[in-house]
């Protein structure tokens, strides 16, 4: 009896233990972008955040970028050889890519190099006083360093999204038409004919939400990260951790929407 | 210049500070001492704002600190300096960028202004030279002097020091104790000093005060602290394992606990 009772009250302590934090992290999210109304304005640094994130993030999506699209073809083309449909490789390709695949890979290896490194740089901030040493000098460190990383990662994630999709679109070109023998023309001209604005619009609003969530998750964790290095190791591995399900789980909620 | 009344702080219900009554002077050094967990670092966050007391007040200069807005308390940072424990220097900028940090976001200066000031700064601290290092570059004494030389950079009423001594060899503490004496001599202006060196800090003092378990038990000047017959004050001038203050901090006797275990051969008197 006293295990059960055990169990279920370990059980509830975690679930209030979520609610808890879900909440606290959407008091933090919609407290600091209101930030964003509120001057002086933090351009140069957003700037810098966009480099340092997006640019930073460049060439892992490329080469993610590109392997997907291969693989896709690769696989797509034996499979649509078997029923005669190989002409439709280059819209499965492309479909593939710009609704799903595109914004959750790119925002799966996003978390990976530019997610992490948000959370490990805010909570070593914390554990090294820098975020008091910014207070003190009359600058405000959510302003500074929150915020700029937050819609940084909001709109530097759209950008690589794009990235990726033109780099696995014309990796599974090259692999559908140069080796497998498609006809370039058929290829090209199927995935026109049936890709359409809502497809493009689909993996955009996808990835938006996705930069802003992760940008959110990642800075908050380092913000709330117990002050010590075992705290800040602990925090970016969670940050990771929950950034990657909350991506998924998201992805299925916009999909459901747009279907 | 800083009057603190009644100021009582708790983390999560348990007492950091109580009843604290004391009176920061203009132009002197003050030196708050006490053993690890005494409550000198957060008295001197609550002096600095960065944390709301949990009851009484911080006047600063006539305002009350948990009572302005961010606006008039980063105002007011204008006029502070403060240097931590581990210098808190921005790691992603050079030496340079961390002296002129202040002067870049507050003022309007030329860059060559800005440059001749933060060579300034520099100099007094002896960094003159090493502008162009990395936080990352510097020993922890050098991180020091630059921090105090970023506080310094708007050459502020008043200065906040964190352990400056702390984890220095003792020539860089000297240099630092030094620095600190010799600064506010020349600038007129306040210094508080949050130290568990006691060399240091009755060497730099004009005003000292000892704290034990979150209340205030000495005050005064060095002098007066060194001549103190109070126990607690004597232990901890002479760093005395034995006496008032306890080295263990186990709410209950060790062997208490042992006698007290399910299971365990009770000891017969």
């Amino acid at each position: 009896m006293k295990a059960v009772t055990n169990f279920f009250g370990g059980f509830g302590r975690t679930v209030l233990h979520v609610i808890e934090k879900m909440g606290d992290a959407t008091m933090y999210g919609v407290s600091t972008v209101a930030l964003f109304f509120v001057p002086p304005w933090q351009g140069q640094h957003f700037i810098r955040q966009m480099y340092a994130l997006g640019v930073g993030s460049m060439v892992i999506i490329i080469i993610t970028g590109a392997f997907t699209g291969m693989v896709l073809a690769l696989q797509g083309y034996h499979m649509l050889v078997k029923v005669g449909t190989e002409s439709l490789l280059g819209p499965a390709v492309a479909l593939s890519i710009i609704r799903e695949l595109g914004p959750v890979l790119a925002a799966l290896m996003f978390v990976g190099r530019a997610g992490s490194s948000i959370t490990a740089e805010i909570g070593i901030m914390r554990v090294t006083e820098q975020m008091d040493s910014l207070e003190m000098m009359a600058v405000n460190p959510r302003s500074r360093v929150l915020l700029t990383r937050i819609i940084a990662s909001a709109l530097s994630l759209p950008l690589l999204v794009a990235i990726f999709d033109v780099v696995g679109l014309f990796a599974g070109y090259v692999i559908g038409v140069e080796m497998l023998g498609v006809n370039g023309g058929v290829y090209m001209g199927e995935t026109i004919d049936k890709i359409d604005m809502v497809d493009i619009s689909v993996g955009v609003t996808k990835s938006i939400y996705f930069g802003f969530l992760i940008g959110v998750i990642c800075t908050f964790m380092g913000y709330r990260a117990t002050a010590t290095t075992e705290g800040v190791a602990k925090a970016t591995t969670q940050a990771v951790m929950i950034c990657s399900v909350m991506v998924l789980i998201l992805d299925y909620i916009i999909t459901s929407f747009y279907l | 210049m800083i009057k603190i009344e009644a100021l009582s702080h708790a983390f999560n219900g348990v007492k950091a500070l109580d009843d604290i009554n004391m009176h920061i002077k203009k132009g002197e050094v003050t030196v708050i001492m006490g053993g690890s967990g005494s409550g000198k670092t957060t008295l001197l966050r609550l002096i600095a704002g960065l944390l709301t007391p949990t009851a009484g007040a911080i006047w600063f200069d006539g305002e009350d600190l948990a009572k302005v807005g961010r606006k008039r308390l980063y105002e007011l940072r204008l006029r502070v300096g403060m240097v931590f424990q581990y210098s808190a220097l921005l790691n992603s900028l050079n030496v340079y960028d961390n002296v002129a940090f202040t002067l870049h976001e507050h003022t309007k200066l030329d860059e060559s202004v800005i440059s001749t000031m933060v060579t300034m700064k520099l100099e007094q601290v002896g960094l003159r030279g090493f502008e162009q290092m990395m936080p990352s570059q510097l020993s922890g004494g050098m991180a020091k002097r630059v921090a105090f030389a970023r506080a310094l950079a708007m050459d502020p009423q008043v200065v906040y020091f964190d352990e400056p001594t702390s984890g220095l060899d003792p020539i860089s503490a000297g240099v630092v104790s030094t620095l600190i004496h010799e600064t506010t001599q020349k600038t007129k202006m306040t210094s508080v000093v949050v130290t568990h060196d006691v060399e240091a800090g009755l060497n730099i003092a004009d005003h000292v005060v000892l704290l034990w378990q979150g209340q205030i038990i000495a005050e005064g000047d060095a002098e007066s602290i060194r001549q103190s017959t109070d126990p607690r004050v004597v232990q901890f001038i002479k760093g005395e394992p034995n006496g008032p203050i306890p080295f263990s901090r186990s709410q209950t006797a060790y062997i208490d606990d042992l006698m007290h275990k399910p299971g365990y051969v009770r000891m017969q008197a």
